[in-house]
């Protein structure tokens, strides 16, 4: 279990979390909510420890992320698969080796294993034909498929979606949608998705948590997410043209 | 305030981030075996690749250095073995090596501030540590030991092509008989040149490196921010090599 206590942090003069607070649960996908600029990236990257915060603690399987060595907190990081928002592919290598690279540093498998494994991995992304391309050669939408077929090639207990669906068509949004249920359901790893596009949340998560202005505004499961009144979580969810309701 | 601010807070805020940056590098040798293909890597693109470049500007420098000495020194008093007399030692003692580093930082340093920058602002470097790899040992430490160890084999082929070079021209042109060449070189080596060429490429092979690595790894913003530390790294490479060199100049000869 991930238990985010109480975090804030300043870039500067700037605060850009205040005394935010989370639990994401097990096995659940959980959906981090909010406009552009209000701190949900920032939340992601406390989690797998790659900013410390001001105050506050992070808690991974019990662990305080923040009071352990360096080489412990690459041993946690190694439980999560990480799918940023540009992909981050290393263009310097296929997708091939992309997805094997994990498996090369981290593994003693051979290199049939590797190929192996690979495949599974980009063909569980619908890919399974794309392992000699350069990532420049790819769309987008692939892009990102490959980098979650490198995400998932450790098989993680936790898989973080820093905007997997920004600056994508619809078509290809709901693509990643699916692949992303469908991982969580293969895989039976705890999501967490951060997104402020509400139809992925209404059709990936479990649990949503709505970000305001770097304060956790909100924290709740999607039945209570439609069912829910609050003004500022309305006019965000409103403002992606989505009604809150029962779910069809 | 702002004038200590920009003269000393954010320069030595500069120099500490660069030594911990370092300290964090350097603390990783131990995982050298998973490293070993990209120092293998990076050899070939600091090294190998930037020879044919090195070698060019060699030879163009001893050719040019023979004709200017031929221009100013030979008369009837002086004889013409003092063109070998100054072309050997100026190869070997600084142009070698100087004109290697000024190279490298414009070709080396430049593409290393730029690999590293674009992986900076395209989330590359925060893949490798989500992944739980030590992104600062996995990319910087195989760029400064390639450049520690091919910085000196360029300083070698440098020096021999530039003395080459000038000797080639010096004969052919009919400004110095080879023999007169040879003589003028013998007589002012003294065997410590080579050695302090040597120490010389060492240094500037650490300073290109690790400069570019550290302008690259910290680049902020997007394609402009890229762009700066591109820039940055060249200039302060440069910099960086002739205080060096100042440095070295003073306290070994």
């Amino acid at each position: 279990m991930i238990k985010v206590d109480n975090i804030s942090k300043s870039f500067g003069d700037k605060q850009v979390l205040f005394n935010v607070s989370l639990e994401i649960r097990e096995g659940e996908t959980t959906a981090v909510i909010g406009r552009s600029g209000s701190g949900k990236s920032v939340l992601m990257k406390h989690i797998i420890g790659l900013l410390i915060p001001d105050e506050g603690r992070v808690f991974v399987d019990g662990v305080n992320i923040d009071d352990i060595s360096y080489a412990e907190l690459r041993k946690v990081r190694q439980q999560f698969g990480v799918l940023f928002q540009g992909g981050a592919l290393f263009d310097s290598m296929s997708a091939f080796e992309n997805v094997a690279f994990p498996l090369r540093t981290f593994t003693s498998k051979s290199d049939s294993e590797i190929a192996y494994e690979v495949h599974q991995c980009l063909t569980m992304v619908e890919l399974p034909d794309v392992g000699k391309k350069m990532p420049s050669e790819l769309s987008g939408g692939m892009q990102k498929r490959v980098a979650l077929a490198r995400a998932i090639a450790l098989r993680p207990r936790y898989i973080l979606y820093d905007e997997p669906t920004s600056g994508l068509d619809p078509e290809t949004s709901n693509t990643i949608d699916d692949l992303i249920k469908s991982l969580a359901e293969q895989l039976n790893v705890t999501s967490i998705v951060i997104t402020h596009d509400m139809h992925s949340v209404l059709s990936i998560a479990d649990r949503a948590a709505f970000i305001y202005n770097g304060r956790m505004h909100w924290v709740g499961t999607i039945d209570e997410l439609h069912a829910s009144t609050d003004k500022t979580l309305c006019d965000f969810v409103k403002a992606n043209e989505y009604q809150i309701g029962p779910r069809s | 305030m702002p004038l200590v601010r920009t003269l000393l807070v954010e320069p030595a805020g500069s120099v500490g981030r660069y030594a911990l940056l370092l300290w964090k590098a350097f603390a990783t040798l131990g995982d050298m075996k998973s490293y070993r293909k990209n120092i293998f890597d990076q050899m070939v693109h600091v090294g190998l690749e930037s020879m044919p470049i090195v070698a060019l500007a060699a030879a163009f420098s001893g050719a040019v250095t023979t004709v200017q000495a031929a221009y100013q020194l030979v008369s009837p008093l002086i004889p013409t073995s003092i063109i070998g007399s100054i072309v050997v030692p100026s190869m070997i003692l600084e142009l070698g090596a100087v004109l290697t580093g000024f190279i490298l930082a414009g070709r080396v340093g430049a593409r290393i501030a730029a690999e590293l920058g674009t992986m900076r602002v395209t989330e590359q470097i925060d893949a490798l540590e989500a992944m739980g790899l030590n992104s600062v040992g996995y990319l910087i430490v195989p760029r400064v030991l390639a450049g520690v160890f091919m910085f000196p084999v360029l300083y070698v082929v440098a020096s021999f092509v530039g003395i080459t070079g000038g000797m080639a021209v010096g004969v052919f042109g009919g400004f110095v008989p080879l023999g007169e060449f040879v003589a003028g070189a013998r007589e002012f080596f003294q065997p410590f040149d080579p050695v302090f060429g040597l120490i010389k490429s060492l240094v500037f092979g650490f300073t290109i490196t690790s400069i570019s690595c550290y302008k690259g790894y910290f680049t902020k913003g997007g394609a402009e921010g890229v762009g700066r530390a591109t820039t940055e790294a060249a200039v302060m490479s440069c910099v960086y090599l002739l205080v060096a060199d100042l440095f070295l100049a003073v306290t070994l000869l």
